[in-house]
């Protein structure tokens, strides 16, 4: 058995659960719903056995090394954490509903890992040969997740607020937004999606700044990929401040989720695409 | 307080307290930041000034968008975020610490109206010691008041929490002074090391010469390849020297990228390589087609020797690993200029491994490369900075702040006892829905107590 073998089964895993999860969104059949989530969590357990494999795989090759060193290692491993954050959000606080808006993202992430991106394990480059790297990557990518969800929710929130406007709750209930949780709680939960998030990416930024610190003895140069980073966490820090003051919850702070999300994906994806700096290994299409 | 009394220090005083400005500050920096990222900053390609007009350039010079962190507007910025934040917590911080250190021991009327968990009931004996017991196993030891008539308990959880966001704002203060030592007080500067020389003189930009009080020898420079031909460490073995002699524990210290050296504050950082040209001979024997022996050659790069029959040869480039530039082959190789008399210029490569491609060549001399006795340099990072701690120290107090600030939570509850009849209230400063089922087994077991 292969870790490619296992990749492939995890993306058709995510694709069964997020179909499903729109089959539940029609149908209202909670044990559709109990089938996407576990369906779900199964093919992160499989995931996992694949990132693993992955590892032992790069061991027998002589060069050995955590798969999170090129952009497919880590699309994969997005997709895990944000599978895992889901996962620790439903089972706290039990809305099997928002996984209909979560696992698009992590289906997208593996679909295009596994059809558009090179699979091969390469070995190091002397700059990436650290401990940091581990540290630094998990972090961010735990933060981004969570940004991911928040996102997923404030989309929901953005709907369903927009159904409230439009039409009478009686017609609501029968439909697909009658299942959405109350807005309340979608803002509550955006904002606690983000309470994981923001601490995890200030950790993420922290050990870049002790890893750059370390390897070339500046902590901070202004590399488009850390000002993009700070620009993320600006974003977010705007988000906490805002619904301190009365006005700013809903609407206007589940766009700002969104944006911040926006930004989370240009910091990770889009420098490396568009623009130059330090971070460039993380490019590397087929 | 009517606003035209307000005088201007007033509302400025205001304006730099106010939460919209924190949210415009951050919104603003986050989008002028952007501008860095797409505007090259330091030294500009020639490349990007093709790309952009003569009045765009002058436009762009003029706002700093070439060094714009470093701007006088972005700096303002984050004056003004500096401002912001400690004007802030000079507003808001006496309160909180009010609260924090001196809590408000008894649940009067009014208090009791505001909180939303209240419970009332009745408790047989002596309901003050069986109540002080039950709340310092459940909460906390709590302080008794007597007020005419009755008694108040009050027993409070980490009320020190509510300091967190003055900790993470703090952190954010504290990290721009490490940064600002680390401006004045340090450097970054770069240094090239030939093998078996010594430095005592770093450059930093602008070629800014920087002299230390102590010399860096390069005993040795080498770099290993993976089995792809991808480079997979590049080593520099470095000595210390000091008063002329070796420094003791920093003699042949290998340095390699994520490896640095450290001493007396100054770090040393593995960053780039090449070939020194000084000092390195190539060797070569060259024979006529189909003749034997043939001469044996030592050549330096960039010197034109003159072979016997009129020919010249010169070394332009030379590789000790191919495979980085040309994957189909490996090991050594020459690039070499050959002019024979009377026959234009020739320049080709040969190959120490692939002596077949000189047979191909069919020229009326053969070449053989067998190497060279090749002298490197490393190129070395330099770099002092004696704010990095503090800043360091920022971050930590930044992660412990945002943990006080976002996952503990200032628990407390009042109990009034008077005459038989017991009133407890409670409330949180986080999560009030898990504060309320915190609440209700409190009640549950206080029921249980009669
Ligand atoms: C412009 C400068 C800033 C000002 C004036 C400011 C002001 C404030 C104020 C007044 C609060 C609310 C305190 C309360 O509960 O009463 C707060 C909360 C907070 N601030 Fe700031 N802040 C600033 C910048 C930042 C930055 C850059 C960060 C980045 C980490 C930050 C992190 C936080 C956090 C984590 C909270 C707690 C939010 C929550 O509990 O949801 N602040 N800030």
């Amino acid at each position: 058995m292969s870790s490619s073998l296992l990749f492939n089964v995890t993306t058709f895993l995510f694709l069964i659960s997020t179909i499903l999860f729109f089959v539940f969104l029609a149908s209202r059949n909670s044990s559709i719903g109990l089938g996407a989530s576990l369906i779900a969590f199964v093919g992160w357990v499989v995931e996992t056995g694949a990132i693993i494999l992955r590892w032992k795989e790069s061991y027998e090759m002589g060069h050995g090394h955590a798969p999170l060193s090129n952009l497919y290692e880590s699309v994969v491993f997005f997709a895990w954490t944000i599978i895992l954050i889901y996962g620790l959000i439903e089972l706290k606080y039990k809305y099997r509903v928002i996984g209909a808006f979560v696992l698009p993202f992590a289906l997208l992430g593996m679909a295009w890992a596994q059809l558009g991106l090179n699979s091969g394990i390469e070995p190091l480059v002397p700059a990436l040969q650290s401990n940091w790297l581990l540290y630094h990557v998990i972090t961010c990518f735990l933060g981004y997740a969570a940004f991911a969800v928040a996102c997923g929710i404030s989309i929901m929130y953005l709907i369903k607020a927009k159904a409230e406007g439009d039409v009478s709750s009686e017609m609501q209930a029968g439909s697909v937004i009658g299942m959405f949780p109350s807005i309340r709680v979608l803002d509550d939960l955006n904002y606690k999606a983000i309470m994981i998030g923001f601490p995890l990416l200030t950790l993420g930024i922290v050990t870049g700044a002790a890893w750059a610190n370390y390897a070339w003895g500046t902590y901070w140069s202004w590399d488009p990929k850390e000002t993009w980073s700070l620009i993320v966490w600006f974003v977010y820090a705007a988000f906490l401040h805002a619904r301190i003051t009365r006005g700013w919850v809903g609407k206007r702070a589940a766009w700002l989720s969104i944006i911040g999300f926006a930004a989370t994906i240009f910091c990770y994806l889009g420098v490396n695409l568009f623009l130059s700096g330090l971070h460039s290994y993380g490019g590397g299409g087929k | 307080m009517s606003t035209n009394k307000r005088n201007f220090v007033e509302s400025l005083w205001d304006f730099f307290c106010s939460l919209k400005l924190s949210i415009s500050l951050l919104i603003g920096l986050a989008l002028t930041s952007i501008i860095g990222t797409v505007v090259p900053q330091g030294s500009i390609p020639p490349e990007y000034l093709q790309t952009i007009s003569e009045s765009k350039f002058k436009l762009y010079q003029s706002l700093s968008f070439f060094d714009m962190y470093h701007s006088w507007w972005f700096m303002l910025l984050l004056y003004l975020l500096t401002v912001n934040l400690v004007s802030c917590s000079i507003k808001r911080l006496p309160r909180v610490w009010k609260m924090v250190f001196e809590p408000q021991l008894v649940m009067d009327e009014g208090l009791e109206k505001s909180l939303s968990l209240t419970h009332e009931f009745k408790i047989s004996g002596d309901a003050v010691t069986k109540l002080k017991d039950f709340l310092a196993s459940a909460v906390a030891t709590p302080v008794v008041t007597e007020t005419d008539g009755s008694t108040h308990l009050f027993a409070q959880k980490t009320p020190w929490c509510r300091l967190g966001v003055y900790v993470v704002h703090l952190s954010i203060i504290i990290i721009f002074i490490g940064a600002l030592i680390g401006s004045f007080f340090g450097y970054k500067a770069m240094v090239n090391i030939p093998e078996g020389m010594a430095v005592d003189t770093v450059y930093a930009p602008g070629d800014k010469a920087i002299k230390l009080d102590f010399a860096v020898k390069l005993e040795k420079f080498s770099v290993s390849y993976y089995n792809t031909g991808a480079p997979k460490e590049f080593k520099s073995i470095l000595t210390l020297i000091e008063n002329g002699q070796p420094v003791k524990g920093y003699e042949k210290v290998p340095v390699i990228v994520n490896d640095p050296l450290s001493y007396k504050g100054i770090t040393f950082y593995q960053s780039s390589y090449g070939q020194s040209g000084e000092g390195s001979l190539y060797h070569f024997n060259v024979s006529r087609r189909g003749g034997s022996g043939g001469a044996q050659l030592d050549l330096k790069k960039g010197e034109q020797v003159t072979l016997n029959g009129g020919a010249t040869l010169e070394v332009l480039e030379a590789t000790q690993d191919v495979r980085q530039f040309m994957p189909e082959f490996s090991g050594p190789a020459a690039k070499v200029l050959l002019k024979m008399p009377g026959k234009a210029p020739a320049s080709f490569i040969v190959f120490k491994n692939h002596p077949e491609i000189e047979e191909q060549r069919k020229g009326e001399l053969v070449l053989e490369y067998a190497g060279a006795d090749e002298k490197l340099y490393t190129g070395l990072q330099v770099a002092k900075d004696p704010g990095v701690w503090i800043v360091w120290l920022g971050c930590a107090l930044m992660t412990i702040g945002i943990y006080m600030a976002f996952f503990l939570s200032h628990n407390r509850v009042w109990i009034r006892i008077s005459n038989g009849r017991v009133v407890m209230g409670g409330t949180a400063s986080k999560n009030p829905a898990a504060f309320e089922s915190k609440f209700e087994a409190l009640v549950e077991k206080v029921k249980a107590l009669k």
